[in-house]
Formats: C-alpha cells, structure tokens, sequence
C-alpha cells in the first residue's frame, strides 16, 4: 500500500465533512496564531525596555546628594550633609584613584524657562555641566556642535536644545546661531540634539544643556550641583567604578559611616533591568495563555478525530474487511489529523507574522523565531498524539465488532 | 457431503474442525456455534441455510476470518487461521476472500470505481492495472454504465452488484455472501444469483448463507444448520452434474 494512496484516502476523509475540518483548522490556527502573537508582545515589551536602557547608557551612574530631608536616620544622627560640588567631581576625574572611571560631568540643573521673541518653552531639563555629560549620558548633535571644554573655562552663554525646545521655540526654522533668553539670561543656541523620544513621562528631547560656570554663575549659583554623572569604562567594570566612586566620595564627604551616606548612586540601567525582569515574566504568563490556548486546540483534534472516527467505524469494518491492514488504517488517521494541524499550524503561523505587524496596547510585537517552531511544532505534536489515540483504537478493532457498529 | 467430482483432487479451500463459538460467560452463555466441522473443496457453490439465530452469519464471520472462535481449527486454502494475527489475517482476507453482505457495505460517499478499486489498492496493485482489473469487474456485474455513481446514487440491486464487483475484482479464491439477496427484489434477486452461477462457473468457490429456498436451490451443495450445529449436508441433485 502506497502512502501516497494512504494521502489521498486522508484527505478525501477530511473532504467529507468540511465544515467540521474547517472548525478544527481554525482551532489550531488560533491556537498557534496567539502563541507567536503574545510571545511577541511579551518580546516587543522588553525590546522596548532594552532600548530604552541602551538609550540611556549602560554604563552611567549617577551620583546624587542625599539631603536627609526624608531620612529621620540621618536627622537625628544629625550626619553633615554637603553638598555635591565641582571638587567632588575633579576628585572622581583621577585616573589613578579611580581607573575604571571614563569621565565625569558634574550637572547642575536651573528651572527657568526660555523665550524667542513671543515664544516660550519651559525646558524639562536644563542643565550646566561639562561636555563629558553628552556621551555619558548618550545624548549625541543633530545639528551644530557640542560646547567645549574651553567654553566650560570661559563660562560661555551657549546651549544646545533639544528637538521639542527647538520646536517650541524656532517652529521649523533652524535655531544654529540665534539667541534664547533663559530666565532672563541670553544664550546662543550652537547645537540641537538627536531626537531621543520619551520615556515614561519624560519628555528626552524638552531639554537645555549649556557650560557649567555659565549656568551656574547666571542661574543657579556655585554651590548647589544637583547631581554628578560618572561613565564607566565599560559596562563590565561598572561594578569597580562604584566601588571607586564610593572610595573617593567617602574621602571626600568625611562619611565615617558607610550606611549613613550624604550621598547616593544610581544606576539607571540596574533599574530598568529590574523592569526587564518583570516584563520577560510577563512574556513567560502570555505564554502560559497562549500554550492553553494551543492545548484547546489540540484537544478539538481529538475530539474531531474521536467523533470520526466512531461515525466511521463501520467504514473502518469494511476497509479491514476488504483486506486493509491495521497500518493502512493508522495512518490514514494519523495523517488525517496531521494534515488537520499541519494547516492549521501554517494559518496561524502566517496569522501570527500579519497580526504581529500591529502595535498591541502600545507595544510593538517582536517574533520570536523559536516561538513559532515552537508553536507550528507543538501543534503537529499535538495532533500526531492527540490524533494517534482514536486512530490506534480504530485500527485496533476487529472487522466485526467494526460492522456490526450502526 | 463434498461433491465427489470435487473431493480430493485439491487441498480443500476451507476446512474447519471442532468450530466453538461462545458469546458470554458461565450461565449465561449463549454457543453460537457449537462444534462445527466443514470441509469445503475450490470450485464448490454451497448454500448454508437454517433458522434464525441457528449460527450461519457466525461461522460465516468465522470463515471470512472477521471473527475468532472460542474453540477449533481453521485452514483457509491450507494456511492456519486461528493463530494469526490481525494484521496477518487483513492480508489473507484481501487477497483469499470476496465478501458480500446483506447491507452491501459499500464505502459511502465514493464512487462505484473507487469502492472496486479500493481491495486492490490495499494490495499495493498500481493504478492502472486497477482501473483495468475494476472496470473489468464491472462490466462483468453490468455496471459499466454508473461508475461515477456513489451508492446512494444507485439502487439495492445496483450497489450489491457493485459489491460483487469489489469481490471479484482482487480474483479472490473464495466468495463468502451472507444473506445477498436480503435486501432485494426477487428480479435484482435472479440477476444476482445468475451472477453467482457464473462466478461459479468459472471455476470460483461460492458460499451463501441464506434463509430463502429459491436461493438455497441454485447452489450445488446445501448445508443446513441448527443451534450451532450442521444437521445435513445434501448436494442438490438438480444442480449437480
Ligand atoms: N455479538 C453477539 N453477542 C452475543 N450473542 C450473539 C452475538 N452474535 C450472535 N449472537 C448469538 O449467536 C446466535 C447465532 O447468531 P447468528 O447471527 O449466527 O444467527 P443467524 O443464523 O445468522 O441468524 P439470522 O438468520 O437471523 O441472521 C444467536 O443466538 C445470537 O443471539
Ligand atoms: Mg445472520
């Protein structure tokens, strides 16, 4: 006997009730459609954080003070609270102290809001530092140029803006070259920013960024640096750049006890890992889901097959009559409910690639490849096993008990 | 008794010795056969006969190799049935016997050609050679004309000569019909059993199980049962050369 043969008798069996092959066909291919979907959402979501951590910098810490205003602890120790100064960071900036640190960009951050003739903008972030700060904090020039270390000596009126600043401020028209006035202090606009996007609620690209001294003499005065940003040499060594910075900002702050810090770190990218986390949990749960799914489907397979399999029981006592042997009549079954969902596996596949292209509540799926050998995997499984019961126990039966079956 | 042209020239087609066939345990077993020894030679067209519930479709399901006896020995053209398997037993029923039942059991919703051609695509014959051996088939039963049709596309007498066909076509070495004619008319009735005598003639062997005298008088041998037992054995005298 041909398999071939055994092909053609498959499908000529499936062709008989085609309504019910076309139920079953859509049970699987929901099934595995939503396994590649929702693992794809689960992915696009912690894509989504991932770039958002590369975006920041992997390897930036930023360093804090920590004004002991919430900590009754440090109130009543009564712990000196100093405040961050330029002489902590030109003491993080040692190469020999502190070898794993690349560089260093003390910040000092002014609320003011700037105007262009009629138009204003009121900067989410505006900050003074050196020019360190726009490769450890990722921030690189559209348009224009960074100021430099000598406009930081100089303490130069120049800013680059970013993109909705410039938008607020300029419309379409370049801003390279004009002059904004920020709380009533006049600075030239050498530079705009890449477009960064936001994240969460804050807008990246609401942003002023200009010399240090100038900031600091026109708006914030000198002694008030609102946080130090320190860059690892790599992400690798980020580790012994904390404990560096710990070292030396210890020294620095007389801290004589280590739990009673007037300063903190932070480590951005260690934050967002954390929300990695939760979110490759959130893809392991939609996965959960979708594998029920899948399972339903499966278990439609073998009901389909459980149902034809008993309304074909008489056929199977004639087959087996005429001289089909057991294995002619198996896989026959078998091949049956593996065309069943190896079609349905297929629908859902291309279903899954189409519905992928979709943003699903604001999150823009990502296949997974695996997901959907998994999945096309797991439902051809799924049939071969689920189908393999009732056609093992039609193939099984003797031709009598099979016709004298109504 | 054996028609004596017959007897002992070949190995007999079908033997069977001590047949016991008991459905349910203890008291309340019913012996559907009970103790049955046959011997059948090729060439032979038999009758089995006898009341209802006298345990013919029994040892026809025994003799087709559909069933398994409680008890007995079975040879089938010299092989050893009653110690194979069921896949075994699949082979030998396609390629020894040709079944006809009272219910046609044809394979529905596929044409008259498919269902003759399907014995002989279970046993691996290649295509042509089927289409060649079952439209064969047909024109020999008189269906060349429907076959496209599915069976319920055609009538009683039409879908058993279909059967006929799908029985003949695989050249069995027996035809095993039980009750034919039971669903038929007396005319669908006539033609199928001067079907069956030119089968005979051919040289084929012919059992019918049958209730109906005027079927039981066209074969050559009449075997009568009762309560699972054979109570005679005639050849008819007026069929018999
Ligand atoms: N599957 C079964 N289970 C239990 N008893 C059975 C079964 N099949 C047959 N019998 C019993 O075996 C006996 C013989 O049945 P069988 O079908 O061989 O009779 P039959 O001679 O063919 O009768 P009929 O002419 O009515 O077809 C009957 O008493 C019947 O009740
Ligand atoms: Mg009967």
């Amino acid at each position: 006997m041909n398999i071939l043969e055994i092909v053609r008798f498959a499908f000529r069996g499936l062709g008989t009730n085609k309504l019910r092959t076309a139920l079953t066909t859509l049970g699987i291919a929901i099934g595995v459609a939503s396994v590649i979907i929702l693992i794809a959402v689960g992915n696009g979501s912690s894509k989504q954080i991932q770039s958002s951590i590369d975006r920041l910098g992997t390897n930036t810490i930023t360093i804090q003070a920590n004004r002991g205003g919430f900590g009754r602890q440090a109130a009543s120790r009564g712990a000196s609270s100093k405040p961050l100064t330029v002489a902590d960071a030109v003491a993080l900036s040692d190469p020999i102290k502190a070898p794993d640190i690349k560089q260093v960009a003390p910040v000092a951050s002014a609320t003011a809001t700037c105007t262009n003739g009629s138009n204003t903008s009121t900067p989410g972030t505006f900050n003074g530092t050196w020019p360190a700060w726009f490769e450890a904090s990722n921030t690189s020039i559209a348009k224009g140029s960074y100021f430099t270390n000598d406009d930081v000596v100089q303490g130069r009126r120049v800013a680059v803006i970013g993109n909705t600043t410039a938008t607020d401020l300029f419309g379409t028209q370049s801003p390279i070259g004009q002059e904004i006035r920020c709380g009533g202090i006049p600075f030239t606009v050498i530079g705009t920013t890449t477009v960064k996007g936001s994240s969460g609620f804050q807008d990246g690209d609401s942003l002023v960024v200009a010399p240090l001294t100038a900031v600091q003499r026109s708006l914030t005065g000198y002694n008030s640096l609102q946080s130090i940003v320190v860059e690892a040499k790599s992400a690798k060594v980020q580790d012994f750049a904390q404990t560096e910075i710990n070292t030396i900002m210890d020294a620095q702050h007389k801290v004589k006890n280590t739990s009673n810090r007037d300063y903190r770190t932070l480590n951005q990218a260690s934050l967002l890992a954390t929300s990695s986390s939760n979110s490759s949990v959130f893809t392991v749960l939609l996965g959960v889901v979708a594998a029920i799914s899948l399972l339903v489907g499966g278990i439609g397979i073998t009901n389909i097959m459980l149902v034809t399999v008993v309304e074909r029981t008489r056929e199977i006592g004639i087959r087996k009559a005429i001289g089909a042997p057991k294995g002619a009549i198996l896989s026959q079954f078998l091949i049956e409910a593996t065309i069943l969902s190896l079609v349905g596996g297929g629908i859902g596949v291309i279903g899954g690639y189409i519905g992928s292209h979709f943003k699903i509540i604001g999150i823009q799926p990502v296949i997974v490849p695996a997901s959907v050998l998994l999945a096309s995997g797991v439902s051809v499984l799924i049939g071969l096993f689920f189908g393999s019961y009732p056609a093992s126990r039609a193939a099984s039966l003797r031709p009598i008990e099979a016709l004298r079956h109504e | 008794m054996v028609d004596p042209t017959l007897e002992s020239t070949t190995q007999p087609i079908i033997r069977v010795a001590g047949a016991v066939k008991r459905y349910g345990e203890g008291d309340a077993a019913i012996f559907a056969l009970a103790g049955v020894d046959l011997t059948i030679y090729p060439g032979e067209y038999v009758a089995i006969m006898g009341p209802s519930g006298s345990g013919k479709s029994t040892l026809m399901n025994i003799l087709g190799a559909l069933d398994n006896m409680t008890k007995g020995k079975y040879f089938l053209d010299g092989i050893e049935i009653d110690s194979m398997d069921e896949n075994a037993l699949s082979i030998v029923r396609g390629r020894k016997i040709g079944f006809i039942f009272q219910s046609f059991n044809l394979i529905p919703r596929t044409t008259a050609l498919a269902n003759v051609e399907l014995p002989l695509a279970y046993q691996g014959i290649k295509k042509d050679e089927r289409r060649k051996r079952a439209l064969k088939a047909l024109d020999v039963v008189g269906l060349s004309e429907r076959i496209d049709h599915e069976p319920t596309e055609l009538s009683g007498g039409q879908q058993q000569r279909v059967a006929v066909a799908r029985a003949l076509a695989t050249r069995p070495a027996l035809l095993l019909a039980d009750e034919p004619t039971g669903a038929l008319d007396s005319k669908s009735t006539q033609d199928l059993l001067d079907l069956f005598d030119q089968i005979n003639n051919a040289g084929r062997t012919v059992v019918v199980i049958t209730h109906e005298d005027d079927v039981g008088s066209r074969a050559k041998r009449v075997v009568r049962m009762r309560d699972g037992l054979i109570i005679s054995d005639t050849l008819n005298k007026g069929r018999v050369a």
